[in-house]
């Protein structure tokens, strides 16, 4: 049986996000953990790429990778973790983990096996041709088809943003805040006035030979 | 001709000759970025000496031509150091992790008509996802040295180049929106058309015109990006000393150095590319061709280092100021306005 690139492709990078996956959860450092979460969001990039999904593969790049994991790995630097405190209750919780766990995997399994997903039901991507932009048409089919529900998924956006702002925001009137705009409009002559003094004569022994006053 | 003069390689590969004709155009694409870094670092010196009046290094080789040769051999035989308690794997991860974007980069850029290794429809999209990328050298290396400085430099590094990458997508957007195409080869050829080029004025016809506070926008955040002067807080000598790189030595120290030249070359060629009509000759009577990149790119490059001699490094809030609350809204703005003009009967990209 002769197995194609894009399938040897297929399962390298399954396995790596598989490996990835396990080490998130596993590693003890929590930065080694963060790193391999973005191994994971990166290899699987490269799965939806082998199945011709090139715009969500590049984006899940551009945004996962490129921006939200670059602040998150900036928030776990900067915490404090006791690792051995957070082990504590391992064992205590591990059922409770193990349920949860085991209704994930029977949900998905229903999923993947039912009716209308049966991977089988599933047509392996067309080839396309040279001059195909999978950006193009799924901006048409975002824009026209679902274009309100894609302008709703926005607006919750906007309002989780701008909660969060809220949230985090404190007025803090003690702090002295700078004028950018009149920083800018100084001008020299508005603070600095230079007198023009005569030279002494060396025996009144003065000291300061030029005053600058405001 | 081109291919009849493969055919003999071709045939003696066989199923392989993609992968060593792959290769062999890869190494002719960083072969002469990995020289035109080492002459940047030269021009840089040179360039900064005249600015102040200075003669800049000449007594390596005639005029000083071979100090980056000396520079290079000099790094090449210094002992590599990591911190005791640094963590290892990932000290030397994050040199790694700073230059292989900045070279992955160039697998979309455009040099002349066809003449680019892979021709991807989402160019431009690649483009911003690898970019996004170079980040994660400085952060590990900062993080992994178990230094205050390099740590301080990471953090500094993170806030900025994540905010100024939102004004270079924006600036983007505007690009995108008025070449209608992913395509880096089609955001070209498209500068190449309008009025202007009818006329045999092409540089009126570029983006950079249409787009003036875009392109602007645009080289600044490069500037920010490249964590260069006046942007340079990352690695202030007078503040951390070297910032994320303080606890590198030879050439682990040297690969984060070449990332940063390869980074700013790559802006300007960028630059170039989506604003200054890429190979697109100026006027209609000169031909087309890659030397015309080459020479938008240098002056773009000399932008770089006259801004570097000339202004002093801005405060870390400025610079976060500078970047949500200037570029950000004036990116949004562009966006909308750009928008109206395409739909108005006024437009000038049909």
């Amino acid at each position: 049986m002769a197995i194609s690139f894009p399938t040897i492709c297929f399962y390298l990078f399954s396995a790596i996000l598989v490996f990835a996956g396990l080490r998130v959860i596993t590693a003890r450092n929590p930065v080694h953990a963060v790193l391999y979460l973005v191994l994971a969001f990166f290899t699987s990039g490269m799965i939806w790429m082998l199945m011709q999904a090139e715009f969500l593969a590049i984006a899940i790049v551009l945004i996962y990778v490129g921006a939200v994991m670059v602040l998150f790995l900036f928030v776990v630097m900067m915490l404090d973790i006791n690792v051995d405190k957070m082990r504590e209750g391992f064992w205590r919780y591990l059922p409770v983990g193990l349920v949860v766990a085991a209704i994930m995997v029977a949900e998905m399994a229903m999923v993947l096996n039912g009716r209308y997903f049966r991977l089988e039901n599933q047509p392996a991507p067309q080839a396309v041709d040279a001059g195909y932009s999978n950006a193009q048409d799924l901006a048409r089919v975002i824009f026209t088809d679902y274009a309100y529900p894609f302008e709703l998924a926005s607006l919750i956006l906007l309002v989780a943003m701008i909660s969060a702002v809220m949230l985090t925001y404190r007025r803090r009137e003690s702090i002295k805040h700078m004028d950018p705009a009149a920083q800018i409009a100084v001008k020299a002559k508005d603070r600095l006035v230079i007198h023009s003094i005569p030279a002494e004569k060396e025996e009144s022994g003065a000291e300061s030979t030029a005053e600058v006053t405001k | 001709m081109m291919d009849q003069l493969l055919q003999p390689f071709a045939s003696f590969f066989g199923p392989l000759w993609v992968v060593v004709w792959t290769l062999f155009k890869i190494v002719l694409i960083v072969a002469p970025l990995m020289g035109a870094v080492a002459y940047m670092t030269l021009a840089e010196r040179k360039v900064i000496g005249w600015i102040q009046v200075r003669i800049g290094p000449n007594r390596v080789g005639p005029l000083g031509l071979l100090q980056p040769v000396a520079d290079g051999l000099k790094l090449l035989f210094k002992e590599i150091i990591s911190p005791a308690k640094a963590s290892k794997e990932l000290f030397f991860l994050g040199p790694v992790m700073a230059i292989a974007p900045a070279f992955a980069a160039w697998a979309v850029v455009p040099f002349a008509d066809g003449l680019v290794l892979a021709n991807v429809n989402a160019g431009l999209l690649f483009l911003m996802a690898i970019t996004s990328l170079g980040v994660y050298g400085v952060i590990i290396a900062g993080w992994a040295s178990n230094s205050k400085y390099a740590f301080l430099g990471a953090m500094r590094s993170a806030a900025q180049m994540v905010s100024y990458e939102l004004a270079m997508g924006f600036s983007l957007v505007c690009v995108l929106m008025v070449s209608g195409s992913l395509n880096i080869s089609e955001i070209v050829t498209g500068q190449g058309a309008g009025r202007f080029a009818d006329l045999g004025l092409g540089f009126l016809s570029w983006n950079w015109l249409p787009l003036l506070p875009m392109f602007f926008v645009y080289f600044v955040s490069g500037v920010a990006e490249t964590n260069r002067a006046p942007f340079d807080v990352v690695e202030g000598e007078s503040e951390i000393v070297a910032g994320h790189m303080i606890e590198y030595s030879g050439m682990a120290f040297s690969m984060f150095f070449i990332a940063e030249y390869a980074n700013m070359i790559l802006v300007a060629v960028l630059t170039a590319v989506f604003f200054l009509g890429g190979w697109l000759s100026p006027v209609g009577f000169l031909p087309d061709g890659i030397w015309w990149l080459l020479v938008k790119a240098a002056v773009l490059l000399f932008v770089f280092l006259w801004i570097r001699a000339t202004f002093p490094r801005f405060r870390y809030d400025q610079i976060m100021r500078l970047g949500w609350k200037v570029f950000i809204p004036l990116c949004l703005l562009w966006v909308l306005v750009v928008g109206i003009w395409i739909l108005s009967p006024l437009s000038i990209w049909k």
